[in-house]
């Protein structure tokens, strides 16, 4: 899975960084989401698609 | 089967896969569109700086990968509830085995809008369209209506002075009923500074028009604001028409229990649903985005449970509320309930750099603290400041800690405001 983030559509909310904390976070100044690790481990894949469900800004894709 | 294929619907559907449902997942929408994004609507899409495909929320790949029954242009008009059936507008009935209700709410209206071009609402992209085709002549605008929706449009619309934006309003403030009298004072200080005009503590009585186009705005003391385009941002109305008579409850929205349930293997979730908040013991329905998602995906997770298609129980849907809205350099995010309040306390106010404004407040009920909004705050700051209202506390419990969390900021040009609002005036 590659995981890939549109910082334009980021609106900073960071659920992300709540559902998946080991592949997203946020810049500390301005909220927008950092990607960690861009190719989660299996085990992160399931966190990693709710956070692309929850995303509200849609900014967030998973491709296989 | 899913009804409403916007942010509650979707993500009902997708966690209805993601948990292993591999049924039939019918979801139908009556826009034309793809299920898209409304926040932008009011910002980036207004402004021109996006085109309205960005708004899309998934690319045609992704929503295939869900295996959708995706019906779109397609309205519900009745729920059959005995015989687990919906029924459609072209008369054909859909059996379900569990319903999730997302048809979220739709804007108000005053009367006489219909009759006059240049009268809008925005809540769609149609209406977006709509709107632009009317800004395209240039001219005046008049936003009714000063809550944070018409606030944005307010803001958007001035950004690089494409426009001269009056707002009429009949509260006193900018944004009182959400935020506050004192907060929606420096908002609204900020608003006249970017030129906007504001026209507070109005009733609006009609419309004025010639030829069948909109000229202006009557108002309650006799006078008419004179406007080109009219934008009514006046508050929603629930889409639960078409639940008439099927034996749901509905009171301003689908009203539901704490997990969600209008009734058995029938939940609501998003704008529409009106459910028991356990932590805050009262009902709550709120118009919020992440609300949407996460109540989609809370809704579906419950329906599988009761079908016995999932290994946990069914949780009861006890969020956190978050809402944000960007005006200007403002980004205002809030964590919690701020409704109802009838104390605001604003332990770090600094508007005076229009660029870099920051801003921090906190609402109580009966001296409990509910809710906190933020604007310029560090996010690692205001998610400790969130923390401090996930339940509800008394002030005490909370004052010392904020002044903690916000002395990181440094000492504000001027000195802290801690202002009280007046009682029982917040919705
Ligand atoms: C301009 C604008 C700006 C916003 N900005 C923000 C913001 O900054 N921050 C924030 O938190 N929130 C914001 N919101 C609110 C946010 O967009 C909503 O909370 C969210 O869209 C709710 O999603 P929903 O799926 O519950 O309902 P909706 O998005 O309303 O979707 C319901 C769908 O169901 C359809 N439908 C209705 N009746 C039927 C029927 N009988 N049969 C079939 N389909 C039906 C509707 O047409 C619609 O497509 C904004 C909203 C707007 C309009
Ligand atoms: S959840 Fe979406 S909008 Fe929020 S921080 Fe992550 S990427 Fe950005």
């Amino acid at each position: 899975m590659k995981v890939v983030a549109d910082y334009d559509k980021c609106c900073a909310a960071g659920q992300c960084a709540i559902l998946a904390p080991d592949v997203f976070d946020q810049d500390e100044d301005d909220g927008i989401v950092l990607v960690l690790d861009p190719e989660p481990p299996a085990h992160l894949h399931d966190a990693v698609l709710q956070a692309v469900t929850a995303c509200p800004g849609s900014a967030l894709k998973a491709l296989r | 089967m899913v009804a409403g294929a916007s942010a509650a619907g979707l993500s009902a559907a997708e966690t209805l896969r993601r948990k292993g449902y591999d049924g039939r997942l019918v979801v139908i929408g009556d826009e034309p569109h793809p299920p898209y994004e409304r926040p932008p609507l009011s910002k980036q899409v207004l402004t021109g700086e996006w085109d309205e495909q960005r708004t899309a929320m998934r690319d045609p790949a992704a929503l295939d990968g869900s295996a959708l029954d995706l019906r779109l242009g397609v309205r519900a008009r009745g729920l059959d509830l005995g015989g687990r059936r919906v029924i459609l507008d072209d008369g054909e009935h859909l059996a379900f085995d569990g319903l999730i209700i997302a048809t979220g709410v739709r804007a108000r209206t005053l009367a006489g809008a219909q009759a006059l071009s240049g009268v809008h609402t925005l809540r769609t992209l149609d209406d977006l369209a709509a709107l632009r085709a009317s800004l395209w002549a240039g001219g005046t605008v008049a936003v009714v209506g000063s809550g944070p929706l018409g606030m944005e449009v307010a803001s958007s619309l001035t950004a690089r002075n494409a426009h001269e934006v009056t707002v009429i309003t009949d509260e006193s403030v900018p944004m009182e009923r959400v935020f506050g009298p004192a907060v929606g004072e420096m908002l609204g200080r900020i608003h006249r500074s970017r030129g906007v005009k504001l026209h507070t503590g109005q009733t609006v009585t009609g419309l004025a028009g010639t030829r069948g186009r909109v000229s202006g705005v009557r108002l309650a003391d006799g006078t008419t604001v004179p406007a080109d385009t009219v934008v009514l941002a006046i508050g929603s109305v629930p889409n639960t028409e078409w639940l008439a008579g099927s034996g749901l409850t509905v009171d301003r929205g689908v009203r539901c229990d704490a997990y969600s349930a209008a009734a058995p293997l029938v939940y609501a979730a998003g704008d529409v649903a009106h459910w028991d908040h356990r932590v805050h013991g009262e009902p709550v329905r709120t118009e919020h985005r992440i609300n949407a998602t996460e109540q989609g995906a809370v809704a579906a997770h419950n329906l599988l449970s009761e079908l016995g298609a999932a290994p946990e129980p069914r949780a009861a849907y006890t969020p956190v509320p978050y809402f944000w809205s960007d005006q200007y350099a403002l980004k205002l995010q809030a964590y919690g309930l701020l409704h109802g309040a009838d104390r605001v306390e604003v332990p770090y106010a600094d508007l005076d750099d229009p660029d870099r404004p920051r801003l921090a407040a906190f609402y109580a009920r009966q001296g409990l603290v509910r809710g906190v909004l933020g604007t310029g705050i560090p996010p690692r700051v205001l998610r400790e400041l969130r923390g401090l209202v996930t339940l509800p506390k008394p002030w005490e419990d909370i004052r010392g800690r904020a002044a903690e969390l916000l002395a990181a900021l440094g000492s504000p040009r001027h000195p802290a405001v801690t202002r009280d609002a007046d009682r029982g005036k917040a919705r």
